[in-house]
């Protein structure tokens, strides 16, 4: 297990906090809640060590094509492939659209 | 040896209960007999090896469907008995349980159930104004532990290496968290609620008392003082004490415990 | 297949697909479901990182007050995918916490009634004695609610309800089961494990099912209810069960019953689903 940081520009404070996921074998779970205007923080804890530059590439592709509302989102990942974390944190974007 | 092999269970029972006749009419593996201590009614109840279990699989001390059943018909004969009268028998359970019963017919006829019956027994008991102790004097495994003791008021218990309690034995859980045996007892060592060893399941704060005694397996008459002298001090706390378990609450090993309890409160 | 059955399956919304926090607001009256320590609280387990597993923000416990048919209830719901529903500390106290307040509330005048779903392997074993010491809070605690209002357990599927748990299980006012429940003491690699092969095959599985699943658990009355995996259909039979009140006596209460039963039972040969079912007729 290990616990990662990342920060990424980001536009003003979301308005709403949002879950989806669940720590089970191949997801996980992500909180996303409004952050300080400018910055979006994430912390990870993941059960896969030495994952680091996949989240790092993984989270570059995503932030690149949207300016996304300043978060602080929590993942808690119990193995999730590149493609559920995405689909997870689309998820997690569209409810605090919705919330 | 287990604990159970040794029969620390029964020669406590003798031990507390002298000369009384034991109750009839309860399965073999049962032990219950009526005394006083300290001027008042108790009622001890072990259970014991039975090599004629009519259940094989629970002929070692293990609690099965007629061990969790029986419990709850001594403990409930206790209450009716009690029934209208302001000063009620106080039931001390000798733990002395090496686990629950595993096997076919136990899941078939529903050993949920019957330990279900024995936990609701002396839960009712508690809830009826009976003190009810749990005396640890050997093993106190998992299920086995929750249908014999755990409901008490006070758990006191020998301090002795033969004395455990746990939710699984060594082997089995080492197999069931996926680690080897060494890896589990170097993790014990750090984490407080997965050891095995008594004095960091008492810094959980869930025993009222740990006693010395010199033969723990055969008491001897200075052994046997020492434990009533417990007793007697456990029912005079539970007396002026509410009853419900929360003074198993408070140690700084168990913190979350009552964080969670505070924080439900505030927000219920 | 007639029309109307047809219709009526289109309508089912599965339950067991449901995670554990929409299982609740499903039980919940619409509108009403409040969830308390919910994950923002970040309420989890102080034990688990300890031992390199990446812990759930709500410990795998959603404690939900609101409404059952208009009666103020809680549902606590234990979320089986996470470590199996195993039990730890912070899971256990939020149960134990959640029926300990419900007792309060019928103390003080307030007849809060209490749902458990139940999906759960019972103590987590990396938090063992404090998984344990917490399911005897939960027991107790069930026992003091049910004395004011029924309490009432579901096992819905998939992980079934065992361990210390299963004991929870068998303490509640009303026991309810899907066709995919299962419900027992002992998991059956742990049996496997101590009793041998012969004893208990854990990788057969309709052997499992023949003697722990939900339907057996029924026609043996070691359940109160058999129901469909359907909102709807559970969500009226709690109404159900919470109009009738308490039980006369709780099935935990029944010593002298199963012990006569138990005591009839010819041990020399294993046991079978019809033995069971014949020995606990009229149950």
């Amino acid at each position: 297990m290990e616990t990662l940081s990342f920060e990424f520009p980001a536009g003003q404070p979301a308005q709403s906090r949002a879950l989806v996921g669940c720590v089970g074998s191949g997801d996980l779970e992500v909180l996303l809640e409004p952050g300080q205007a400018g910055t979006l923080a994430i912390q990870v804890v993941t059960s896969v060590n030495g994952s680091a530059p996949r989240w790092q590439l993984l989270f570059e592709r995503m932030f690149r094509e949207q300016q996304l509302p300043a978060l602080n989102i929590s993942i808690h990942d119990f193995g999730a492939t590149p493609g559920v974390v995405r689909l997870r944190l689309e998820q997690g974007l569209e409810e605090l659209n919705h919330g | 040896m287990t604990t159970a092999q040794e029969q620390r269970g029964l020669h406590w029972f003798q031990a507390l209960t002298g000369a009384a006749q034991p109750q009839q009419g309860l399965p073999a593996s049962l032990r219950v007999a009526d005394g006083e201590l300290a001027g008042q009614a108790v009622r001890y109840i072990a259970v014991i090896a039975d090599a004629n279990n009519p259940f094989p699989r629970a002929r070692n001390g293990e609690v099965g469907l007629l061990e969790g059943w029986g419990l709850a018909q001594a403990v409930d004969e206790a209450i009716e008995a009690d029934r209208g009268n302001p000063h009620k028998r106080a039931l001390i359970a000798i733990v002395d349980v090496p686990s629950q019963a595993y096997g076919r017919r136990e899941e078939a006829y529903g050993i949920h159930q019957a330990l279900a019956g024995a936990v609701d027994a002396y839960a009712r008991a508690r809830l009826a104004g009976h003190a009810v102790i749990g005396l640890l004097v050997g093993k106190a495994m998992s299920g086995a532990f929750l249908a014999h003791g755990y409901q008490a008021n006070r758990l006191i218990a020998l301090s002795d290496a033969g004395v455990m309690v746990h939710a699984m034995g060594k082997a089995a859980a080492a197999r069931i968290t996926l680690r080897s045996v060494d890896e589990l007892e170097a993790l014990a060592a750090s984490v407080p609620p997965m050891a095995y060893d008594l004095d960091n399941y008492a810094s959980l704060g869930l025993l009222s008392e740990v006693l010395d005694v010199e033969q723990v397996t055969q008491p001897t008459a200075a052994d046997l003082a020492c434990v009533q002298d417990a007793l007697s001090r456990a029912l005079a706390a539970i007396a002026g004490s509410p009853r419900d378990l929360r003074n198993r609450l408070g140690a700084a090993n168990r913190a979350a415990s009552t964080q969670v309890r505070e924080a439900l409160r505030a927000q219920w | 297949m007639a029309e109307q059955d047809i219709a009526r399956l289109l309508a089912q919304r599965s339950f067991t697909e449901l995670g554990a926090r929409e299982r609740a607001r499903a039980l919940l009256d619409a509108g009403s479901f409040r969830e308390l320590l919910d994950p923002f609280a970040r309420l989890m387990s102080p034990w688990l990182p300890k031992q390199g597993i990446v812990p759930q923000a709500d410990d795998g416990v959603v404690v939900a007050k609101g409404l059952i048919d208009g009666q103020p209830a809680v549902v606590i719901a234990i979320e089986g995918a996470f470590q199996g529903g195993s039990l730890g500390e912070v899971g256990g106290a939020k149960i134990a916490g959640a029926l300990e307040l419900a007792a309060e509330d019928n103390r003080n005048g307030t007849p809060s009634r209490a749902v458990l779903l139940l999906e759960t392997g019972g103590v987590r074993l990396q938090e063992a004695n404090l998984g344990l010491a917490a399911i005897a809070e939960i027991q107790a605690a069930i026992v003091e609610l049910r004395e004011f209002q029924p309490v009432i357990g579901l096992v819905a599927g998939p992980v079934g309800c065992f361990g210390g748990m299963s004991i929870a299980a068998g303490l509640c006012s009303y026991l309810l089961v899907t066709r995919e429940a299962r419900l027992g003491l002992n998991g059956p690699q742990v049996i496997e494990q101590e009793a041998g092969l012969d004893e208990y095959d854990s990788r057969d599985r309709p052997f499992i099912w023949s003697l722990t699943g939900g339907e057996q658990r029924y026609a043996s009355g070691l359940v109160d209810g058999y129901v469909s995996d359907d909102v709807e259909a559970i969500r009226g039979e709690l109404h159900g069960l919470f109009g009738q009140g308490k039980p006369a006596q709780e099935r935990s209460r029944r010593h002298a019953w199963f012990l006569e039963r138990l005591r009839a039972v010819d041990t020399s040969v294993q046991a079978d689903a019809a033995a069971v079912r014949s020995a606990y007729q009229g149950a």
